[in-house]
């Protein structure tokens, strides 16, 4: 486990670096995409997000944002649960050649699939922590789809200055989820005394 | 009516941007009991200074700001309109804030409707009282965790659950393995035992208005809360599903009659930013706490 520093735009040696398990602060660009944006972003593959995306790093977010004198501020913007996306993620890594995915609670089988393939790396960060997480946000540069899709699921490009996150599946295929649902798995057997599917 | 509002509006300002008195404690008590250096450590260590920062900023200290669920506790007989207006102002009013984020969308079409209001939001309940004043608690759930709730129908065959104290704890434990670290843990769960499937839900979530270190005084649920505490703790999910001790603050359970054919167990799963709030109206006399009405039997 190490403490790594990474920079956007991400270059796929930098990211197939790094393991399960690594503290990692990120700076350079976020791109916000929630469930709107996904199957927007699949169905409709939108030309505005390709520049945007090509080695950026995509968050599952839905922030508070508030205008103070024209400009854009984030308020509060912690993570959403990401495997809501996984029916969308490994089209969206292979397509738009996003680098990395930021959210929380980690995502499945087709996702790690994707990272291993085309070098991508999932970051957790920590849920709730809205106001933390809005305090490294240093500049908003610009919003997508706002008036379409609304403040929480429209796309919000943030500048960040270390961005704290935990690398939980890697572009070597491991898991950090898959390892804990396992083992949580044997726990919970063992207090019910009896095998479960 | 228009102080009603005000006072409305600063209730969800507390809730949305504070942190219960009796969850951060118990936060702050597994931040002690995780390995420094760990993942769930310092998972837990932000949680706190993002409490700090949110109070600080007067910011929500989640960007889901959730449903909206209220008790408010009223005279007999008093008119509820007022009472409903007040509400649905303030929540308008805290939005405009930025205490809230723009939250409610329209199921189909996907339309944000920009001030939290959509048809069924917020859930208000009335609850009529003896005494002269009112009183309300507010409780706000995000979705994340929301995601995580379930129902169980005894017997179960997958978890050889059958219709007893036994049965119900292993939906339980079932239903936070399930849930792993997506709904935010440490969670807490609110169970119902008993009831028809709405009941059911509506009184798990009821739950999320105890505090946390209170003791049941049904001696049956009392151990069957502190069972699954402890087992949920040994289950090694820990905080964001990281890994660790800490997998739950709370385990909150209640019962209901059910029908012969029927036996659900509900859970419903509250992340860790379990924010409520409530306040004490009086004539003039405006008194906020942390100490709810609701879910009390």
């Amino acid at each position: 486990m190490a403490v790594r520093e990474i920079q956007t735009p991400l270059d796929e040696t930098t990211i197939r670096s790094l393991r399960v398990g690594d503290e990692v602060f990120l700076s350079g660009l976020l791109v916000t995409a929630r469930d709107v944006a996904h199957k927007y972003m699949v169905e409709h593959k939108p030309a505005f997000l390709r520049p945007l995306l090509r080695g950026a790093a995509l968050y599952h977010c839905g922030p508070v944002m508030r205008k103070e004198r024209g400009r854009w501020k984030a308020v509060s913007a912690g993570p959403t649960t990401s495997i809501r996306e996984e029916p969308y993620t490994a089209d969206v890594i292979q397509n738009y050649r996003v680098r990395a995915i930021i959210g929380k609670g980690g995502m499945g089988p087709r996702t790690l699939e994707a990272c291993r393939r085309f070098g991508a790396v999932y970051l957790h960060a920590i849920g709730g922590a809205a106001v933390t997480l809005a305090q490294r946000v240093v500049h908003v540069r610009e919003v997508h789809m706002l008036e379409e899709f609304g403040m929480p699921e429209a796309c919000w490009v943030f500048e960040v200055d270390n961005f704290p996150a935990v690398v939980t599946m890697d572009a070597a295929g491991a898991s950090l989820h898959a390892e804990i649902a396992a083992r949580s798995h044997t726990a919970l057997e063992r207090f019910l005394g009896r095998a479960i599917r | 009516m228009k102080n009603l509002q005000e006072t409305f509006t600063e209730l969800l300002r507390r809730a949305a941007t504070d942190l219960p008195a009796d969850v951060e404690s118990a936060i702050e008590r597994a931040v002690r009991e995780e390995r420094r250096g760990t993942a769930a450590h310092s998972a837990l260590t932000i949680i706190l200074q993002n409490t700090a920062a949110a109070r600080e900023a007067s910011a929500p200290l989640c960007q889901d700001t959730g449903t909206h669920t209220w008790y408010v506790f009223l005279p007999d007989g008093h008119p509820t309109e007022e009472i409903r207006k007040a509400i649905r102002g303030a929540t308008v009013q805290a939005t405009r804030k930025s205490y809230l984020r723009p939250n409610q969308m329209e199921a189909l079409s996907g339309v944000n409707s920009g001030d939290n209001l959509g048809v069924g939001h917020p859930v208000i309940h009335f609850v009529p009282w003896k005494k002269p004043g009112l009183h309300a608690d507010v409780l706000l759930k995000g979705g994340g965790c929301e995601n995580c709730s379930t129902q169980y129908s005894l017997p179960d065959q997958r978890l050889g659950a059958g219709r007893d104290l036994a049965g119900v704890r292993a939906c339980l434990l079932d239903a936070v393995h399930r849930a792993q670290g997506r709904g935010c843990a440490p969670g807490i769960l609110g169970v119902a035992v008993g009831g028809d499937r709405a009941l059911g839900y509506r009184a798990a979530k009821e739950q999320f208005f105890r505090l946390l270190h209170d003791v049941n005084a049904d001696p049956q649920l009392a151990g069957l809360e502190a069972d699954v505490l402890s087992c949920a703790n040994r289950l090694g999910v820990g905080p964001m599903g990281f890994g660790g001790r800490t997998t739950l603050l709370g385990v909150k359970a209640t019962r209901l009659h059910r029908l012969p054919a029927s036996f659900f167990v509900t859970v419903a799963y509250m992340c860790w930013a379990c924010r409520r709030a409530s306040v004490t109206v009086a004539g003039k006399d405006v008194r906020f706490s942390q100490t709810a009405l609701a879910g009390r039997p």
